[in-house]
């Protein structure tokens, strides 16, 4: 039951948000702050009292073992069920959106200041289309959900993002954002139907769920048709590069909230899809597909980099950095050994914390110059009291400094692929470099040079202090202590591996077991 | 096969509605009174309505020369509501208006009983008879603000279409019978077998264009914008759900029961007009700037899609169909109602002027009428088939029959044009909360909510949403129904 009130919350949430802005413009924030906050508990409740170890002992045997399931029927005449579980991964991520979601709604405090109680319902409905993706098990349900939260991310962006430069507006950058993703979304749908056609043709009855498609046998080339459906949406998501269109636009036109939610949470969805239902479903096709995959997150690892190099809006800039840090998790992803995936959940996370950290603090630059052309910055570190040095802190996670949770990430992902593909780790190390380089140019042109103008701005209030803060220290403890992080996913992850089939490998190491 | 109590009693539906009719003929003679003709109408319909409930237990049952089978049961429910949902509508819509406005609900029960006869009908005097009777009210109902010059257009533009149209439907029954010599449709069915002689083939050609026309499938198409822009909101609501629910539930039945319109040949030209339909609709909705414009061609776009279950024909194709139209109905009411609640306090004999339909006139309705906007939301979301609402049922549906037949060139072609569709349902969509100065101020009245009008279309889209979210009961219904065909 826990596992249909945390979708449920947000979503109640939001249509309270939404009454609630008749009584003004603080209710609805309050509210907002107030689901995501309870949200947020439940999933850490659920992580202490819960126990994610205990899959492991369950790897040996066919069935996967969830540690909270919850199933009752909803269209009988397809075998559709709404069905939802919980493991270690979920958990995780669950955690995260609960955690950006009180970001969101923190740093909307003051830029959003019409149609409040609208905009809150929007961004409680993603994060509760969100919540509904990680725990959906069930093809239709998993399907649905993804396809339900584009609606109020599109509403997000078109109607309280910024225009910028002509020929950018926001509407243009919400629908190229919506017709990319539910397209693709089409695609899976037509693989998501293939797949449970083909099982009707074997056994005669029609079932979504994961755990009996996955008993499916299939012929090489049908596999290889439906995985590749899987992985056209899941690409288009994360991004992966020739799809990757809608992104920078996306992220630059998008409010700050919205763009912590793309980058932190949305991007993630595509990731977990890939771990959750892309690999098991089809081993032996994603097998196959892996040199590509792996080819395509080299490529994007240094287009995104070098992108980033050239753009002049800041949020443009970060943007480019994330389809450069989604290039990695594509290679871990697809490495599959236990070290990989290991590294790609601790990346996932960390990429959520440093992206959301970096947006956060473009969307308060913008707040003070009202410009997020980089041009018209330089010299700020004098100006702006403590901002540039948080600035600091977060360009330097994420160029994957060690002691930060993202050089944890990309330290375990090459590690864990270098046994698979050794040669795609080394021309992968080498963007590293260049992430040193769009970094340090990022902090470079908005923060030193000449100043552009005389007088100190607005020093960062409690609010934004207290936001900046905790994302910094949960990027030191990650980055310095991820056993935590690294124990609750290791089973889920185990799993993964073992339906994969990689290289086995140790897990003695991660766990810190014998 | 002669004619008994129990056919009389099967046949309640449309012997109702044509009982309606009289007596509000009769009404209008004694004296003019729109409420109370517009309240003998719901109860009329209603009363159809409710005698479906027995029909239901006697079903199926051949009546001479109509079925009345879960088919036609199914489309007379469709039927049925779509009427009782412009007739609320008109009441609203022709409140203010200065001229006669009683003749509009009669032309609208004719239209109706003529609904009904053609969705049951399984002989082709009867189909042609019913189709006539459609569409002959819908001329009148057209045009019958003949003051404003579009709604005049429209009724004239529809007449002598239509009427060609239907001399190509009556050349394809008379090659037919020259053909077979038979006019019923399961005799039809027998004498042509499966291979389909040139005088066959032309026969049935001649019908599927002159139905065609009727749904408007390109080629066939070029009438649809200018008709429901210009006809009257209530008349364009009838056109766009009952008319072609109808018309499309007799070509399903005339493909079901004949094999002969699944020939290779003629399957693989409507295999080729479904595409055609789908992304041509999609692609000349793009550019308008007429709400009213923009929801005739997606009406074309969702015959293409619904065509793909006729040109696959078997397995779920029944379910399939019902199913899309029963969503493709809900949401059609739901966004034309919006449109004809908006537009009812501007149609007036003193001072003219044309629908509320242009994308400008909407421009920040959201902050004025946040649940009438609520309203053309869903149903627009629902047409593009977005999860939590009805739409993606039926596009699901549309989409699973596809890939279990594995016809991926009409599946390819569904999602293409749904990707194109999502580009002019996102930009209307937008354009209702964007908040401008200078915004133009048609507004619906402030107690539209209240009105039986704005009943409608909250009912409507709350199906939509309910549907999508529990579909289950929709299924399990139609489901019953591809059962009941059979029999």
């Amino acid at each position: 039951m826990t596992l249909i009130w945390l979708i449920l919350i947000p979503f109640m949430g939001g249509l309270l948000c939404w009454q609630a802005e008749r009584f003004g413009d603080l209710p609805p924030r309050w509210i907002a702050l107030a689901t995501m906050l309870i949200e947020l508990a439940i999933t850490l409740g659920l992580w202490f009292h819960g126990d994610y170890h205990l899959a492991n002992a369950g790897m040996a045997s066919d069935s996967v073992r969830w540690s909270m399931e919850w199933r009752v029927a909803w269209i009988p005449r397809f075998g559709i069920d709404v069905h939802l579980a919980l493991d270690g991964l979920s958990l995780v991520l669950i955690a995260l959106t609960g955690f950006l979601g009180v970001l969101a709604v923190l740093c909307s405090w003051h830029e959003i200041v019409r149609r409040v109680g609208f905009f809150h319902l929007n961004l409680l409905w993603i994060l509760g289309g969100v919540v509904g993706v990680f725990l959906a098990i069930d093809l239709f349900l998993f399907f649905f959900f993804w396809e339900m939260m584009l609606v109020p991310m599109y509403f997000l962006i078109a109607l309280w993002g910024h225009s910028g430069s002509e020929g950018r507006t926001r509407i243009r950058a919400a629908t190229k954002f919506f017709i990319y993703t539910q397209a693709s979304g089409l695609v899976m749908l037509v693989s998501i139907l293939g797949l449970v056609f083909a099982h009707h043709a074997n056994t005669g009855e029609y079932s979504f769920a994961y755990a009996t498609l996955m008993q499916t046998p299939l012929s090489e080339s049908t596999a290889m048709w439906l995985m590749l459906g899987f992985f056209v949406a899941f690409a288009v998501k994360l991004p992966v590069v020739p799809v990757h269109g809608w992104l920078p636009d996306a992220h630059a036109q998008a409010p700050t909230a919205g763009s912590v939610d793309l980058a932190g949470i949305l991007l993630k969805t595509a990731a977990y899809g890939m771990l959750r239902f892309a690999l098991p479903l089809f081993p032996e096709a994603s097998q196959a597909f892996a040199p590509v995959a792996m080819t395509l997150g080299v490529i994007g690892i240094f287009y995104g980099a070098l992108l980033a190099c050239g753009q002049q809006d800041i949020k443009r800039l970060i943007a480019y950095t994330s389809i450069a840090h989604m290039g990695f998790v594509l290679i871990g992803i697809y490495a599959g050994t236990p070290l990989a995936l290991q590294g790609v959940v601790l990346m996932m996370v960390a990429h959520a914390f440093s992206a959301a950290g970096l947006f956060i603090l473009s969307g308060q630059l913008y707040e003070r110059l009202h410009t997020r052309d980089m041009r018209e910055m330089g010299g700020l570190w004098g100006r702006l009291g403590s901002l540039p040095g948080f600035s600091l802190c977060f360009v330097a996670a994420s160029l994957g400094m060690p002691g930060t949770a993202n050089f944890l990430g990309e330290f375990l992902i090459l590690f864990g692929s270098f046994p698979v593909a050794p040669w795609v780790v080394v021309i992968a190390s080498v963007g590293l470099v260049l992430a040193a380089i769009y970094s340090l140019l990022l902090m470079q042109r908005v923060y030193f040079g000449p100043p552009q103008g005389e007088g100190m701005l607005a020093d960062l209030d409690h609010r934004e202090y207290v936001m900046l803060l905790t994302l910094l220290g949960l990027v030191l403890l990650f980055g310095l202590y991820p056993q935590p992080l690294l124990d609750a996913t290791a089973a889920a992850m185990g799993e993964v591996q073992r339906l994969f089939g990689a290289v086995p490998q140790s897990t003695t190491l991660l766990t810190g077991m014998p | 096969m002669t004619l008994t109590a129990t056919h009389l009693l099967a046949l309640a539906p449309p012997i109702l509605v044509c009982i309606t009719a009289i007596v509000v003929m009769l009404a209008i003679a004694w004296r003019r009174h729109h409420t109370s003709i517009a309240i003998v109408t719901v109860v009329g319909l209603n009363l159809a309505l409710l005698s479906l409930i027995g029909v239901w237990r006697m079903a199926p049952l051949a009546a001479p020369m109509l079925a009345i089978d879960g088919l036609a049961i199914f489309a007379a429910v469709l039927i049925l509501v779509a009427a009782l949902a412009c007739a609320t509508l008109t009441h609203a819509y022709l409140a203010q208006y200065s001229g006669p406005r009683e003749e509009f609900y009669l032309l609208l029960l004719c239209a109706t009983a003529g609904g009904l006869v053609l969705s049951a009908s399984t002989h082709l005097a009867t189909l042609f008879f019913g189709l006539e009777l459609l569409s002959i009210p819908l001329y009148g109902m057209l045009a019958y603000v003949y003051g404003e010059r579009r709604s005049l257009e429209a009724g004239v533009k529809y007449l002598v279409l239509s009427a060609t149209a239907t001399t190509f439907l009556l050349f394809g029954m008379a090659v037919l019978y020259a053909e077979t010599g038979h006019l019923d449709v399961a005799g039809l069915a027998a004498r042509l077998g499966d291979e389909l002689g040139a005088w066959g083939l032309a026969g049935a050609a001649l019908m599927m264009m002159g139905l065609a026309f009727k749904l408007s499938v390109v080629p066939f198409h070029m009438w649809t914008p200018d008709v429901y822009q210009g006809g009257p909101g209530p008349a364009a609501t009838f056109l766009a759900t009952a008319s072609k629910v109808a018309v499309f539930v007799v070509l399903l039945r005339l493909v079901i029961t004949a094999p002969a319109f699944q020939d290779g040949w003629l399957h693989n030209v409507l295999a080729v007009l479904a595409i055609l339909t789908m992304l041509v609709g999609n692609l000349l909705a793009l550019t308008q700037s007429n709400l009213k414009r923009l929801l005739g061609y997606s009406s074309i776009a969702h015959f293409g899609y619904l065509l793909t279950a006729l040109v696959i024909g078997d397995g779920l194709s029944v379910e399939a169909s019902a199913v899309y139209l029963v969503t493709y109905l809900l949401a059609t009411l739901g966004a034309f109602g919006v449109v004809t609640l908006l537009s009812s306090p501007y149609v007036s004999g003193t001072q003219g002027g044309e629908d509320t339909a242009a994308l400008h006139h909407y421009r920040g309705l959201f902050w004025r009428r946040p649940y009438l906007t609520a309203v053309l939301t869903i149903t627009l979301l629902s047409l593009a088939g977005i999860p939590f609402t009805a739409g993606f049922i039926g596009k699901f549906y549309i989409i699973a029959l596809g890939v279990e037949s594995q016809r991926w060139g009409l599946v390819g072609a569904v999602i293409v044009g749904s990707a194109i569709g999502l580009f002019y349902y996102l930009r209307v969509m937008v354009t209702l909360f964007l908040a401008e100065a200078g915004m133009q101020r048609r507004d619906a009245p402030e107690n539209w909510a209240i009105q039986a009008g704005g009943v409608v279309v909250l009912g409507a889209a709350v199906l939509v949403v309910v549907l999508g979210i529990y579909p289950a009961p929709m299924i399990d219904w139609m489901h019953h129904i591809e059962v009941l065909v059979g029999g």
